[in-house]
C-alpha cells in the first residue's frame, strides 16, 4: 500500500481524464471523416461538440498537471507521465481541431456531389484514423510495440498526400468547375496529414513515458 | 572521470548489526554526490566510513577498502587524524563549540595542529568564513559566541570550521534538516560554489534537495547500494524499480 494516497488518487484521476480525451479524439476523427465521405451534415455538429469537449479537457488536464507539479514534486515515471500528458493533450486538441476543420469542409461542400468516387482520401483517412487509434491504444495500454506501425504509416500518409495533391490539381486544371471542391479535397488531405503527424508525436511521447528514452521519428 | 573516493566491498558493522553491505561506489572528484535512502538504510554510516569516523563508535568495525586518491585510508600506516583533515565532515545539527567565539571555532582545527601564527590564523579564518559565505554577516562580531548566531549561520560556521584545515573532500550528513528554506538555499548555493574546489558528499532525506544540487545520486536500501548514477537520470528514469518506488514515495 502506497503511503501517498492523495497523490496516487490524483494521478489516477488525471490518467483517466487523459484517457477520456484520447478516446474522444479517436471518435472525433472517425465521425469527421465519415461526414466528409458521405457529405452528411448531421455528423458535423457532433464533431464540433467533441472539439469543444476536447478543448475543455485540455484546459482541465493542464491545470491539474500543474497542480501536481507544484504540490507533489513528481519524479521518475510520474514525472514522465505528467510531462507526457502536458504534451499529448495538445496533440489530442489539435487532432480534434482538424477533425472539426474536416467537418466544416463538409458543411461547405455538402451541396456539391463528389466529382469522382473517393478512393485516395478515404484510404488516407483510414490510415490517419488507424494511426490515431494505435497511438491512443499505445498510450492507454502503455504498449510501445504499437508505435512501430504508426511510424510506418506516417510515411505512407505523406506519400498519399503528395499523390492526392497532384491528382486534384490535374482535375482542377481540366475543369474550372471542379476548383471549389478540389480545394476542399486538398484541405481535407492536408488536415489528415497533420493528424497523422500528431499521431506520431503521441507515439513518440508514449515511448518516452514508458521507457524514459526519447525517440524522434526522422 | 576521476574518482576522489572509491570503496571496494565496503562493509560496516555496529557489533552484530551489519549496517553497510558490500558497497562498491566511486565518488567523482569536484562533484556533488547525494546519498539518499530511507532512515536506517546505512547512508550516514557509509559516509562516516569515508573519513574513519565510523570506527570511533564503540563496537563498530569496517571491512573492505576506502580509497582516497587511490590510497586505502584503512591501511595500517594511515593516520585517522590526517584522514579526517583531508576529508572534513559537517553534521545534521549545527554543532559549533559552544564555549568558543566564532573566530575560535574556525581556528580550532589549525590550533589543534599546532598553528600559533596569528597572521596565518587571521587569514585562514577570514578565508574560510568567506568560502562558507558567512564572512559578511559575522565579520564585525568574530568575538561573539559560536552559538549566538542563527541556526543557518551556525551550520555555515561548521562548514567554515571544516574548510579551515583545507580538506579535499567534504562530507555533509543532512546539513539542512534543521534549517528553514532560506538558510537551506544559502547552504545549497554555497555547496554549488564549493564543488569547484572540493569533492562533496551529502546525505539527505530531502529528495528535491538531492535533485537540485547533486551531480550524482546514490540510492541505498537496507545497507546495500541499489543504484548510482547521474542525478537527472535517477530522478527522470531510474534503472531499478526499488529506486523508482522510493523516489516516487511508494514505499509502504
Amino acid at each position: 500500500m502506497s503511503p501517498r494516497k492523495a497523490y496516487e488518487s490524483e494521478l489516477a484521476e488525471l490518467d483517466g481524464l487523459v484517457a477520456e480525451m484520447a478516446r474522444k479524439t479517436s471518435e472525433g476523427i472517425e465521425i469527421a471523416v465519415k461526414s466528409f465521405e458521405e457529405l452528411d451534415l448531421e455528423q458535423v455538429d457532433k464533431v464540433k461538440r467533441i472539439d469543444e469537449e476536447l478543448y475543455s479537457l485540455n484546459m482541465e488536464i493542464e491545470k491539474r498537471c500543474l497542480d501536481v507539479i507544484a504540490l507533489q514534486s513528481p519524479v521518475a515515471k510520474d514525472l514522465r507521465a505528467i510531462g507526457t500528458y502536458l504534451k499529448v493533450i495538445t496533440d489530442f486538441d489539435r487532432i480534434g481541431r482538424y477533425a472539426r476543420d474536416i467537418a466544416e469542409v463538409t458543411a461547405h461542400a455538402h451541396a456539391m456531389a463528389h466529382f469522382k468516387p473517393l478512393v485516395s482520401i478515404p484510404h488516407m483517412a483510414e490510415m490517419a484514423e488507424r494511426m490515431v487509434a494505435l497511438s491512443v491504444k499505445a498510450f492507454l495500454e502503455r504498449d510501445t510495440t504499437l508505435t512501430k506501425e504508426v511510424f510506418e504509416l506516417e510515411d505512407k500518409v505523406d506519400s498519399l498526400y503528395d499523390e492526392i495533391f497532384r491528382e486534384v490539381i490535374t482535375y482542377m486544371m481540366e475543369d474550372s468547375k471542379k476548383i471549389g471542391l478540389g480545394i476542399n479535397y486538398t484541405l481535407v488531405a492536408r488536415y489528415l496529414e497533420r493528424i497523422a503527424d500528431h499521431a506520431c508525436n503521441i507515439s513518440e511521447r508514449v515511448i518516452y513515458m514508458v521507457t524514459g528514452q526519447r525517440v524522434i521519428k526522422e | 572521470m576521476a574518482q576522489k573516493i572509491e570503496t571496494e566491498r565496503l562493509n560496516a558493522y555496529f557489533g552484530a548489526v551489519h549496517a553497510v553491505k558490500d558497497v562498491d561506489l566511486g565518488i567523482p572528484e569536484n562533484k556533488i554526490t547525494a546519498i539518499i535512502g530511507p532512515s536506517g538504510c546505512g547512508k550516514s554510516t557509509l559516509i562516516r566510513c569515508f573519513n574513519r569516523m565510523h570506527e570511533v563508535v564503540h563496537g563498530a568495525r569496517v571491512t573492505g577498502k576506502v580509497m582516497l586518491d587511490g590510497k586505502n585510508i584503512y591501511d595500517a600506516d594511515m593516520d585517522p587524524v590526517l584522514v579526517r583533515t583531508k576529508v572534513g565532515m559537517v553534521f545534521q545539527k549545527p554543532n559549533p563549540f559552544p564555549t568558543m567565539s566564532i573566530y575560535d571555532n574556525v581556528a580550532a582545527g589549525l590550533r589543534l595542529n599546532g598553528v600559533k601564527d596569528w597572521n596565518r590564523l587571521d587569514k585562514t579564518v577570514e578565508k574560510s568564513l568567506k568560502l562558507a559565505a558567512l564572512w559578511d554577516e559575522v565579520k564585525h562580531q568574530l568575538d561573539a559566541s559560536g552559538v549566538s548566531i542563527s541556526g543557518g549561520q551556525q551550520q555555515r560556521l561548521c562548514i567554515a570550521r571544516a574548510l579551515a584545515v583545507e580538506p579535499e573532500a567534504l562530507l555533509l550528513d543532512e546539513p539542512c534538516s534543521a534549517l528553514d528554506p532560506i538558510a537551506t538555499a544559502k547552504i545549497e548555493d554555497l555547496l554549488f560554489d564549493l564543488k569547484n574546489s572540493y569533492t562533496i558528499v551529502i546525505v539527505t532525506h530531502n529528495m528535491q534537495q538531492a535533485a537540485r544540487i547533486a551531480d550524482y545520486t546514490a540510492f541505498m536500501y537496507m545497507g546495500e547500494l541499489i543504484e548510482f548514477g547521474v542525478t537527472k537520470t535517477i530522478f527522470e528514469a531510474p534503472d531499478k524499480e526499488l529506486t523508482e518506488k522510493y523516489i516516487t514515495g511508494r514505499f509502504g
